[in-house]
């Protein structure tokens, strides 16, 4: 039993957190934000550095390490709030990499590890990020199949979602379009979404840190607000929900490395990460606005592009009431065999 | 990382099981009196087949287990269905409180007697205005020739009515800042000058008592870690009270989640959106509370300090129980309202978790500070 990262994990974190630290500060997710565009310098160093293809096998040009990498990445992305296509380019891979057909991957996968394409994934009854310049769509159907498309096969309308620092596109394609993923889909799609909670737990940590650091500066009645039991309390409930999540994520993260307990048990601990992260992300970062008082809802203060993400975030491949849903009905089918 | 158990980690855990499916402990008999022998009787079955201390270092008469694997044992003890042993104030707090302060002769005095339950601890630490505040404490000890004498009055004091001896913090330095002026004392509870009321708490059981203390007598030599170092004594054993416990409190939370998923199948209601939702909700509170509590016993284990998710068990644990119980009502209705239904106990009895060991909002005040760093309001210690 070890919850924790291994050395190099650690090393890959620690160099996430200085590298965007500096190359994605706030003052270029806003610069990003309210230009509409991304930061092409950053998505450029990112391919550099390898990112995209963290988690993509070796024989398709990634490095071939796993989830839990690819987990750090991207939760340390969503503490940046980076303007960036990654999120939504390794969610693909992630699904194709799992369960497409050996064409799929050796098309695509390439494609994706060498940033020379994007990629996404997302459900046609819902907002699907960076669409509009994705090489390859995966698209999750009403019936729960998903189907690979080229771009010319979908249909994409891009929408201006509430979260600026991120492309959204509403994506149709007719069933004749493209073709369905060789494997199992939903198991596809339970990897994709450890990714998304891990950027949603990142997304939580920097707001409570953003929000700690103010509490403890601003003053009111000549004490830091950050005092008072009905800040502070809030603060420890920030924290609760932000572990919680990482909790939950991380070890979902780790099932889907881990390849153990067969199909169902990631497909449990998957729902577990987003509907903690979903909940945890969403009430993190709202609680954020909350104790910043009034800056919290000025333009000007950058909470609100953690709000944005968080919430988008929340719905993108099901919210917390969808991976409630699905608990209980893998819970019941456990019962079964009993019954029976 | 790596969530699956080693293999001694797993043999250690198959050796319990195997021991637990030949020794149960049969049914809770009724009456206090007969459910704690009960629990006496089950404690010394453990110290017989050496489980009793199993976090207990090898020369003090415990297994030496690591942490991992004391958390198994708790799990394991959870899920036979077994009670916590008698003693279990004496196993979890004052033990290992002796062995960090105790001389050489007060751990071979008093360590082997907690093992097999010939005598049992209570903890004299709350008092009716020193709770949450416990340095404000005023039970006063009064040196008089080579012994103290103690009066006052303390509360919540669980089992003090089979307890031989009782972890005692008390003044004894008027003059000193509140933190200073307190010294821990070992305190026989079998003499004069001690007497033992017992609380009914809402369930109607008197689980806890209070204890007015008049006159009882310390001889020196049981005065634990030095006159004036009380706070930082008690520290230790505060520090120890939310330990091995958390697993054990874990997995009795996940079996009462599964009878209610039980329940809830059994009355057709799993397909019911509001239901399906409630319980999805709770699964995955009670996965979370599980998964937290691994993270934190690999910070622990790994860096030797507790991580931010380590103070975070306690509060996840209470608070979970109580919207199980809760939401049981909800779903079973009028049985769940019918004295003497284990399900109407819960929702009397859960109501004292998130007091029970350190209320929420201390908890609160705890994180705030200690992990997250905020400042204190003035006032407040």
């Amino acid at each position: 039993m070890n919850f924790d990262f291994t050395e190099d994990q650690h090393e890959i974190k620690k160099t996430a957190r200085e590298l965007l630290g500096s190359r994605s500060s706030l003052a270029k997710v806003r610069a990003a934000a309210e230009a509409k565009s991304y930061d092409d310098g950053l998505w450029k160093e990112l391919v550099e550095l390898g990112w995209p293809g963290i988690a993509i096998a070796e024989e398709h040009g990634g490095q071939g390490l796993g989830a839990v990498e690819l987990a750090i990445l991207s939760e340390e992305l969503g503490y940046a709030v980076a303007a960036s296509p990654f999120l939504a380019t390794v969610a693909a891979a992630e699904a194709i990499g799992v369960a497409g057909t050996p064409e799929q991957q050796a098309r695509w996968l390439p494609l994706l590890a060498s940033g020379e394409a994007t990629g996404t994934l997302g459900s046609v009854d819902g907002l699907v990020p960076d669409a509009d310049a994705a090489a390859v769509i995966v698209l999750i159907g009403e019936d729960g199949v998903a189907r690979v498309l080229s771009r010319a096969e979908a249909d994409v309308t891009p929408v201006d979602s509430i979260d600026p620092t991120r492309r959204a596109a509403r994506v149709y394609a007719p069933p004749t379009n493209g073709e369905p993923l060789g494997g199992d889909s939903a198991a596809a799609v339970d990897r994709a979404t450890v990714v998304v909670a891990a950027e949603l737990v990142g997304v939580a940590q920097r707001a409570l840190e953003m929000t700690l650091a103010y509490v403890k500066d601003r003053k009111q009645f000549d004490t830091p607000v950050g005092a008072y039991q009905a800040v502070s309390h809030k603060c420890a409930q920030m924290l609760k929900d932000t572990e919680g999540a990482r909790s939950a994520t991380y070890f979902a993260a780790w099932a889907a490395d881990a390849g153990v307990g067969g199909a169902d048990f990631l497909a449990e601990a998957s729902s577990l990460a987003k509907a903690a992260a979903s909940d945890g992300g969403r009430d993190v970062t709202a609680s954020a606005i909350q104790a910043h008082g009034g800056i919290g809802f000025t333009w000007e203060a950058d909470v609100h592009w953690l709000y944005k993400r968080a919430q988008v975030d929340a719905a993108w491949l099901g919210g917390s009431g969808v991976h409630r849903a699905r608990l209980a009905r893998l819970l019941a089918a456990r019962l079964q065999p009993a019954a029976a | 990382m790596d969530l699956t158990f080693s293999d001694s980690e797993a043999a250690f855990r198959d050796e319990l099981r195997a021991w637990f499916a030949t020794n149960d402990p049969g049914v809770e008999p009724s009456g206090d009196d007969a459910a704690y022998a009960w629990r006496r009787d089950w404690q010394r079955r453990l110290a017989e087949g050496g489980w009793a201390g199993v976090h207990w270092p090898r020369e003090y008469g415990g297994r030496g287990a690591t942490m991992t694997e004391s958390a198994i044992f708790f799990e394991e003890l959870g899920r036979a269905r077994a009670p916590l042993p008698a003693n279990v104030l004496g196993l979890l707090l004052a033990g290992p409180t002796i062995m960090t302060y105790g001389t050489d002769e007060q751990k071979e005095r008093y360590l082997s007697p907690i093992l097999t339950a010939d005598e049992v601890w209570c903890q004299g630490f709350s008092e009716p205005d020193a709770g949450s505040d416990l340095a404000a404490l005023k039970t006063k000890a009064v040196k008089d020739g080579d012994e103290w004498v103690v009066t006052g009055q303390k509360v919540w004091t669980s089992g003090a009515q089979h307890s031989k001896w009782c972890m005692l913090v008390a003044r004894t330095d008027f003059d000193a800042p509140k933190h200073k002026g307190l010294t821990y004392f070992l305190m026989d509870m079998e003499q004069e000058g001690v007497e033992i009321r017992p609380l009914v708490q809402i369930t109607g059981e008197p689980e806890f008592n209070e204890l007015f203390i008049d006159g009882a007598r310390i001889p020196d030599e049981n005065v634990l870690g030095g006159i004036g170092n009380g706070w930082k004594v008690a520290l230790t054993t505060l520090m120890n009270e939310r330990s091995g416990l958390a697993f054990f409190l874990q997995v009795r939370l996940r079996q009462l989640l599964d009878e209610l998923i039980e329940e809830a199948a059994q009355r057709g209601l799993l397909d019911d959106a509001v239901v399906a939702d409630r319980l999805g909700y709770l699964h995955m509170k009670a996965e979370i509370l599980r998964l937290t509590a691994y993270r934190g016993l690999t910070t622990i284990e790994k860096y030797g300090t507790p991580g931010p998710e380590g103070s975070l068990t306690k509060w996840m644990w209470s608070e979970t129980n109580q919207e199980l119980a809760q939401f049981a009502a909800d779903l079973l209705g009028a049985d769940a309202l019918t004295a003497g239904n284990r399900w109407a106990y819960e929702l009397m009895r859960s109501r004292g978790n998130t007091i029970e060991g350190g209320t929420t909002e201390i908890l609160k005040n705890i994180v705030a500070e200690r992990v997250l760093g905020l400042p204190r309001l003035k006032g407040a210690a």
